[in-house]
């Protein structure tokens, strides 16, 4: 059983420790809380130099302690806090990364509300298992065989067939029904590599529906999309060894993924506010009247500063959007201003939360949108990588790392 | 040197440090430098909306604007500082922050930059003043 140490503040005063508790049994887990006396709390505050008035946070410094000086074995780390505690916050990223320069655990800081489910840390706790489990699947650099990767992602559906270490065939579609858009780009995708599905040695399966699609298909990886899209990434931008961030700003959530020789060990998932999603980006092209694949030439001939957007709430963007277009504002300074917005809140809400390690791969269909990748270069200082096929990362993750199987890792 | 004091915005610390020959790094240099070359009129602070989002490197954007605001000003000067003084207990007169969760942070950041740090009480009377002063001098002739 894979132990989780817990280092929290607050989880049992708001309802959601079972939760906790509840997702990464559903992984295989078990939630353990480092064993601290009372006598170690106040040296471990002395040591680690921020001394919190919560006491409750004090303990959760001191059970950091126990992990870095290798008192207590756990296998990953789960980090937590209320939302809106500033001391909660502050202490969290720093214990983040107290214990990431004190030990080789892999680890995911969370900050909950009172309304957190378990299926919101599902694919958090799912990432965390799978890194310490299957690391040498993730060590894996090469596709062999003949395999499949599909990923079923709340905006689109993508699969690849790949053949001896090359994509053979591809093929994307708007997600509707689950099952009914897989087969569809697998019947084009297999049609575009020239081989049947019943040549296919292995499939593996990720994104929202990847539970569904693995059982259809009888997967052999059935894998949450931080691991996937980590390795796809890699892969398509290859960089398979030394360190990288991986960023991928999805439609209903985003990714940033610290990796090291292709194997994640910090990652941030967030997606409380639509303002900074692809999502908000589709809604403005609507707005715009043009297909979001155009928003981001548009945006390139455009100068985000004439037309300032910085709503953390895609309703309010748009509010934005449609007063700025009232003042006058051209279509490019709005379109540059929406991408700038997006990037800017992936800044402020996700990237403070990991060290970003250079190069940055940005990938995911949002990585098309050229404006989009302007402004996270802008922003971060240097321009992202964007490898071709950037939209598969998470079908392409799942060929490569299906094809482990066929291997018997 | 460049020496961090902490309350950054103490004039009597500013003092002495500039008279040992060491180089303050202040709250007074810092927003001197934000009027006099940015050019930013905002009083009574400067502190831009750029400086709070410049925070970010030190606290995350659950914490409130305020304490990222100030960590912007004070985080480059501790990166800076090649030592620091630091006051307890010191009251409002003498120098302020203002904000419980900044001071918090200011030391656990110096904490970790690993530099000479003198921690000193405030004095209660003209005794405790002049122990103070000696032990500040030797501190800071013991880092040249």
């Amino acid at each position: 059983m894979i132990k989780i140490a817990q280092l929290s503040c607050g989880t049992e005063y708001s309802s959601v420790q079972y939760e906790i508790e509840k997702a990464a049994r559903s992984v295989g887990a078990t939630i353990v809380h480092p064993d601290v006396s009372a006598a170690d709390i106040d040296k471990a505050v002395e040591r680690f130099g921020f001394k919190p008035q919560s006491p409750q946070l004090r303990l959760m410094i001191a059970r950091a302690v126990q992990l870095a000086d290798r008192k207590y074995d756990a296998d990953a780390i789960f980090i937590a806090t209320c939302f809106r505690c500033a001391e909660g916050a502050l202490v969290r990223n720093e214990l983040r990364r107290f214990v990431q320069d004190n030990t080789r655990l892999p680890v995911v800081t969370y900050s909950f509300t009172e309304r957190m489910k378990a299926a919101q840390l599902l694919t958090r706790m799912e990432a965390l298992v799978t890194i310490v489990t299957r690391k040498e699947l993730l060590a894996r650099e090469r596709q062999s065989g003949i395999t499949a990767g599909i990923d079923s992602g709340s905006s689109t559906t993508k699969a690849v067939i790949m053949i001896n270490n090359k994509i053979a065939g591809k093929d994307w579609t708007p997600s509707g029904d689950v099952i009914k858009s897989a087969e569809l780009v697998m019947e084009n995708a297999l049609n575009e590599a020239g081989v049947k599905l019943k040549d296919i040695e292995a499939i593996g399966t990720t994104g929202y529906g990847r539970y569904r699609l693995g059982k259809h298909y009888n997967a052999k990886l059935v894998q949450e999309e931080l691991t996937t899209n980590s390795k796809g990434a890699v892969w398509l931008a290859d960089r398979q060894r030394g360190e990288a961030t991986i960023l991928d700003i999805g439609g209903m959530d985003n990714k940033a993924i610290t990796v090291r020789d292709g194997v994640p060990d910090n990652f941030t998932m967030g997606g409380i506010c639509a303002g900074a999603s692809g999502r908000f980006l589709e809604m403005v092209s609507k707005r715009l009247k043009i297909e979001v694949t155009e928003l981001g030439a548009l945006a390139d001939k455009g100068n985000w500063r004439n037309a300032k957007m910085n709503s953390y709430c895609s309703v309010f963007g748009i509010q934005d959007l449609v007063t700025t277009l009232g003042d006058g504002k051209t279509f490019e300074d709005v379109a540059a201003a929406a991408c700038h917005s997006v990037a800017e809140q992936v800044y402020e809400q996700q990237l403070q939360e990991i060290d970003v390690r250079h190069p940055i791969i940005q990938v995911g269909g949002t990585s098309l949108i050229s404006g989009l990748v302007a402004a996270v270069g802008e922003i971060l200082g240097s321009k992202p990588i964007v490898p071709a096929n950037s939209q598969y990362i998470g079908a392409v993750g799942g060929a490569i790392l299906s094809s482990g199987f066929l291997e018997g890792l | 040197m460049k020496v961090f004091i902490d309350p950054p915005n103490s004039l009597i610390l500013f003092d002495l440090v500039e008279r040992s020959g060491h180089e303050p790094l202040s709250t007074m240099a810092e927003i001197q430098e934000k009027i006099e070359k940015v050019e930013l009129d905002m009083p009574p602070m400067n502190v831009s909306v750029e400086d709070v989002m410049k925070g970010l490197k030190y606290a995350g954007i659950e914490v409130p604007s305020g304490v990222r605001g100030r960590l912007a000003i004070w985080g480059p000067m501790i990166e800076a500082a090649e030592a620091a003084i630091i006051m307890e207990d010191c009251p409002y007169s003498f120098g302020c922050v203002g904000c419980h969760r900044t001071t918090l942070m200011v030391r656990y950041l110096l904490k970790k930059k690993n530099i000479p740090v003198l921690y000193v009480d405030y004095p209660n009377d003209e005794d405790q003043a002049k122990d103070l002063v000696v032990m500040m001098r030797e501190f800071l002739e013991g880092l040249k």
